[in-house]
């Protein structure tokens, strides 16, 4: 495992800035997500690293060492696809070995079975190594790739969306698997989504994407907590933090043009009259839909609330977040 | 119990179906049913009219079709020793003895070298053009593409003239690398645009993560692309081969002596003495042989959807 770093990275497809002068560490060890819409430039950064894509600008180390010249092989990264991720006229089993009978590691055939069973045992999918990987479903799919990244001994992995194609419970169960395998092994993974749930619950560090450039990296405490600007501050949090006027209420820091406010940063009880339009009750949360002088706000209430549509709730902001007329945070 | 479906045809509509089917493979096949009867009849009942549907089998044609034979007087005949083998006795019934072999056997031999050779070379060179088109940059792809397929876009033997001069002038003229060459250069062109329609199928990812993997650009193309363009390869295959195997016009033109494949060979045998058909259908039906073998052993490969199901979209 290594430390890997992106310096001043720029990557144009055609007319299209996919990756903007983006420079981030990835520390060893790390479990890194990158975090931003469609388009924002994850891939690309994946592609990047491994060498499937040669960058326009910037460098990128691993472990120290310049590798924008070298092929893929040479980068010893392993990746896992968001699709397409095994070969089809191969075994499960031949699936999981083909990294280790690679030229680069040669690996000798009793070795080969030896790890093939242990990571195959880890991943459940032990009675199925004899199946083509043809004959499988789509959650085997995914973790016979993510085992075979799991059978290398990488400087990073890679991770493209690997859940995304998975059904819900699936998928908030590789997700635990995977953090679970990532603190054994202390790997360094770099991991794409745009699942704010996964974003949040794997990740040592979160970078967020948009539009190709790196706007903020850092815990995802931090993230949530201390967005830099409104675009970050809407990538995480459920339900989205709601941006209304700065005016709205009194006590705005002097040129803030909007104020956000996430569900705690809600006092109920005392502040302006907001009238209820909707409750919806989730089961673990119960939001409320207000309308305060025609802005409309979503927040949350105790599990058992008797509050009816109609009501009226008084609210005022504990802490919000404000940013000036750009979208950056200035309190 | 009755159930209706949509999509599932009513009795009344496959037996109609399969009546049309029938009736037209009765069409197609009956060509080839003459053919291999005749092959087996004797010369009078070959041409016996009407044509004769029961007839007592008789390997002539085919004794003739591998022999030379010289008529002999009939004190002649008696003089020679008893006939050793089945096949001069029945040259002895017609008062002819065995001079030697035919020259169908090495005819025959010149169609497989010539027309398996040139299948190999085009799916080939095929196979990689169509891997370079579908996954590199190459400058002028749609020009060279079109270029490629407009070889195509006449017979090929609106120019047996030049190609006839070139051959003579380079020594190529009755060899086989010479017509190699050539069935060559009329297949390539489909065998690149029916292969990189099959490669393009294939998504780049596979090749992607076997790099990653540790494999080189070649060996991935070697052990991911290539086991899945399968299918692609095999119908390209048999395309090629049929057409190489079967085609006559350029055959007759440039081969004579040694590279004479069979099909110009198959019509010269009717001259040799008197109209022999059993031994002209004798001739062909072994023709038809090989490219069936070829097509039964590739079958499977033709239906298509090996991959299917593998990919997720």
């Amino acid at each position: 495992m290594s430390e890997v770093k992106l310096g001043g990275l720029s990557k144009t497809f055609d007319d299209t800035v996919a990756v903007d002068d983006v420079t981030m560490t990835i520390p060893n060890g790390a479990f890194v997500t990158l975090l931003g819409p469609t388009g924002a430039g994850k891939t690309t950064i994946l592609r990047l690293i491994a060498g499937l894509e040669r960058p326009d600008q910037g460098d990128v180390t691993i472990g120290g060492r310049s590798v924008v010249n070298d092929t893929p092989a040479q980068r010893n990264v392993a990746m896992v696809f968001q699709q397409y991720s095994l070969y089809p006229h191969l075994t499960v089993r031949d699936n999981l070995a083909f990294p280790l009978r690679s030229p680069l590691l040669k690996t000798p055939e009793e070795e080969i079975d030896r790890k093939v069973l242990e990571v195959a045992e880890v991943l459940r999918i032990s009675h199925k190594l004899g199946n083509k990987a043809t004959n499988l479903s789509g959650g085997e799919m995914q973790r016979v790739s993510i085992g075979r990244a799991l059978l290398r001994d990488p400087s990073i992995y890679l991770m493209d969306e690997p859940l995304s194609s998975l059904d819900a419970k699936l998928r908030s169960d590789l997700r635990i698997e995977l953090k679970r395998i990532q603190e054994n092994l202390g790997a360094t993974l770099l991991y794409v989504t745009h699942d704010q749930i996964e974003a949040m619950t794997m990740a040592t560090h979160v970078g967020v994407l948009d539009n190709g450039r790196l706007v903020q990296f850092g815990t995802p405490r931090e993230i949530y907590e201390n967005p830099v600007n409104l675009y970050v501050a809407g990538r995480l949090g459920q339900p989205r933090i709601n941006v209304l006027p700065a005016d709205l209420f009194a006590g705005a820091p002097t040129g803030a043009k909007s104020i956000g406010l996430r569900p705690e940063h809600i006092a109920q009880g005392e502040g302006k009259a907001s009238r209820v339009k909707r409750v919806e009750h989730l089961g673990d949360q119960t939001r409320l839909h207000l309308s305060l002088d025609g802005h409309d706000i979503v927040t949350l209430s105790e599990h058992h609330t008797t509050i009816e549509p109609g009501d009226t709730v008084a609210i005022q902001p504990r802490n919000p977040l404000f940013f000036d007329a750009s979208g950056a945070r200035i309190a | 119990m009755s159930s209706y479906s949509i999509t599932e045809p009513s009795s009344r509509q496959k037996w109609v179906a399969g009546s049309l089917v029938i009736f037209y493979a009765v069409i197609t096949l009956l060509p080839l049913v003459w053919i291999l009867t005749t092959g087996f009849k004797s010369p009078v009942d070959a041409i016996a009219y009407p044509p004769k549907v029961m007839f007592e089998p008789s390997l002539e044609g085919y004794v003739n079709l591998f022999t030379t034979r010289t008529r002999v007087s009939q004190e002649q005949l008696e003089a020679l020793p008893p006939p050793a083998t089945w096949y001069e006795e029945i040259v002895r019934n017609r008062d002819m003895v065995i001079a030697g072999p035919s020259r169908y056997g090495e005819r025959f031999l010149n169609s497989v070298i010539i027309g398996f050779g040139s299948t190999f070379l085009s799916v080939f060179l095929g196979t990689l053009a169509a891997y370079a088109f579908s996954r590199f940059k190459v400058p002028l792809k749609d020009d060279l593409l079109f270029f490629i397929l407009s070889t195509r876009m006449m017979p090929p033997i609106a120019v047996a003239i030049p190609i006839f001069l070139m051959f003579r002038t380079l020594g190529l003229s009755d060899t086989h690398l010479g017509m190699i060459l050539l069935y060559t250069a009329v297949n390539i062109s489909l065998a690149v645009w029916l292969l990189k329609g099959f490669i393009d199928e294939i998504p780049r990812e596979y090749e992607e993560a076997a790099l990653i993997d540790g494999y080189t650009r070649f060996q991935a193309f070697y052990k991911v692309v290539l086991p899945q363009a399968a299918t692609g390869i095999a119908s390209t295959a048999i395309f090629c081969l049929i057409f190489s195997w079967n085609e006559y016009a350029f055959a007759v033109l440039l081969t004579s002596g040694t590279a004479q494949t069979a099909p110009p060979f198959i019509p010269t045998i009717i001259g040799v003495g008197g109209q022999d058909w059993p031994a002209v259908a004798a001739g062909a039906t072994l023709f038809l042989v090989p490219v069936m073998v070829f097509t039964i052993l590739l079958r499977k490969h033709l239906l298509r959807g090996i991959t299917f199901g593998a990919v997720r979209k």
